[in-house]
């Protein structure tokens, strides 16, 4: 990813955002998560701040989608709690739905309603949801489908769309929702390689508006271009966080210098 | 005396038809309903729910049509409820119909893809509007051919009727063709009328289904 490696970013300091813990959008703190007998989140301890862009990585199957599928309640956990806006998930009579509002999420399989066209897709849960009149809703959504380059698109159905552009209608559709925080669990991994450029370019964007950001990746261009901080998982733990530059620099653990060998010299 | 088959036979037997339309409506539409319910349990978060829907289909797939059309026949009236023949025999095939449906129904709402519900949760959609707007719409695609191979049986099942004396189309012919004795022809049109019945619902569901395909 050259585009991506090539952007430097002179005004980025990681520490300015997260030395200002009362801004904190997600805390989780101890939390545990079984499949059954197994294992999947280990006392997982982790706070955002509000505007800060983390890049999670590790080996496949080391709890990193289960941990962001914790966060919107897509996955429940078994002990611990985890704070999103204030709202703290897993009580009885939490909120679930309007948590789910705050939080939009990408999937790596994209996941748009086959049967709706693009401006459908975008539409249906503010008009759901905000009760927002067909005009509102459609205003709305061709603002963030031209944001994410695509707004020519609008009447068309996914499958008549590449898989990059399907992502992109993707995130213009959690956009609509209006969230704080966006999750995004490896958004270009099923993407053919020249279409991977797209998606991150949209995604690098919308870090430049300052919307907290977290995102299952193994990009590490983008990690170095947009992360305040990379985190590095294994089997359900949190092994080594910190700011792009010391992580790929000097990472502490040796199991991550491991990970970052074998994806780094592939 | 005996009669020849002629225009007021086949009026007769008409006549008997619109028993047959009207029952395979009325057990399509209040079934369906039901059954879109029964659907919806079979497939619910809750456990309770899901093993009561469970029962119902299994007792109405594992019982023949006319049986159950004699328990609600026989039935009712020990309930102290007392219908009319045609009443009882509309309540029995919408109740057939409902547990068909749902079971037809249910493994066509599992067979929309998981990501699909997925990606309305994160969304923050409620249940009513997932199921209305996200799963129903493509399940219905996805259960198109079995609906319609149901409702087609439906038709032809509510010849049964016949045996407990209520003179839908197949007991009309019956009837035609004692007077007339000419089974070979009485028949020949009543399997003409059955299958001009039915074949509007497989045209409309090959157009319908080609309309859903256009979506890609
Ligand atoms: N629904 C599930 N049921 C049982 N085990 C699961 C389920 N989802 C994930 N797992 C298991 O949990 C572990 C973590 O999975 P996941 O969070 O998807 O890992 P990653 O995203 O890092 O590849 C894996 O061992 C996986 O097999
Ligand atoms: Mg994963």
């Amino acid at each position: 990813m050259s585009a991506v490696a090539a952007r430097i970013r002179p005004d980025q300091n990681p520490q300015a955002v997260t030395d200002h813990p009362a801004q904190a959008t997600i805390t989780m703190s101890a939390v545990n998560k079984w499949y059954g007998k197994m294992h999947v989140l280990r006392d997982i301890d982790l706070r955002v701040n509000k505007g800060e862009h983390l890049v999670l990585c590790g080996p496949s199957g080391s709890g990193k989608s289960t941990l962001i599928r914790c966060i919107n309640a897509l996955e429940e956990i078994q002990s611990g709690t985890i704070e999103v806006n204030g709202n703290v998930l897993g009580r009885k009579g939490a909120k679930v739905d309007h948590i789910r509002r705050d939080v939009g999420m990408v999937f790596q399989q994209f996941n748009l309603f086959p049967h709706l066209t693009v401006l459908q897709n975008c539409m249906l849960a503010p008009r759901r949801i905000h009760r927002a009149t067909e005009a509102e809703a459609r205003d709305k959504a061709m603002h963030f489908l031209e944001q994410v380059h695509i707004a020519e698109h609008g009447h068309k159905y996914p499958a008549q769309l590449s898989g990059g552009q399907q992502q992109r209608v993707a995130i213009a559709r959690a956009l609509c929702m209006g969230p704080q925080v966006m999750l995004f669990d490896e958004p270009t991994s099923a993407l053919d390689p020249e279409m991977v450029k797209e998606v991150l370019d949209t995604m690098i964007g919308l870090a430049d508006q300052g919307i907290t950001m977290i995102c299952v990746t193994h990009e590490m261009g983008f990690a170095r271009a947009v992360a305040h901080r990379v985190i590095f998982m294994d089997r359900g733990e949190i092994i080594e966080s910190a700011p792009p530059s010391e992580f790929f620099g000097a990472p502490k653990h040796e199991r991550t210098r491991a990970f970052l060998g074998q994806i780094l010299n592939h | 005396m005996i009669r020849t088959f002629g225009l007021p036979e086949i009026q007769f037997i008409l006549e008997g038809a619109k028993w047959t339309i009207l029952m395979s409506l009325a057990a399509f539409i209040f079934g369906g309903a039901l059954g879109l319910l029964v659907a919806l349990a079979r497939t619910s978060a809750i456990r309770p729910l899901r093993v009561a829907a469970a029962c119902y289909i299994q007792i109405f797939q594992g019982t023949p049509l006319l049986v159950q059309l004699f328990a609600v026949y026989f039935g009712l009236p020990l309930l102290g409820v007392n219908v009319e023949l045609w009443l009882a025999v509309v309540t029995g095939l919408a109740l057939h119909a409902s547990g068909f449906l749902g079971e037809i129904w249910r493994g066509s709402i599992e067979a929309v893809p998981r990501g699909q519900t997925e990606a309305a949760r994160a969304l923050g959609l409620g249940y009513f509007a997932r199921i209305r707007d996200v799963v129903l719409p493509q399940a219905l695609r996805i259960s198109l051919p079995a609906t319609v191979g149901f409702m087609v049986n439906l038709v032809k099942g509510t010849a049964v009727a016949a045996l407990l004396g209520l003179t839908e189309m197949t007991r009309s012919a019956q009837l035609m063709s004692n007077i007339t004795f000419e089974p070979l022809k009485v028949y020949a049109s009543v399997g003409l009328f059955y299958f001009i019945i039915c074949l509007p619902l497989t045209l409309c569901s090959a157009r319908l289904e080609k309309r859903l395909n256009a979506q890609g």
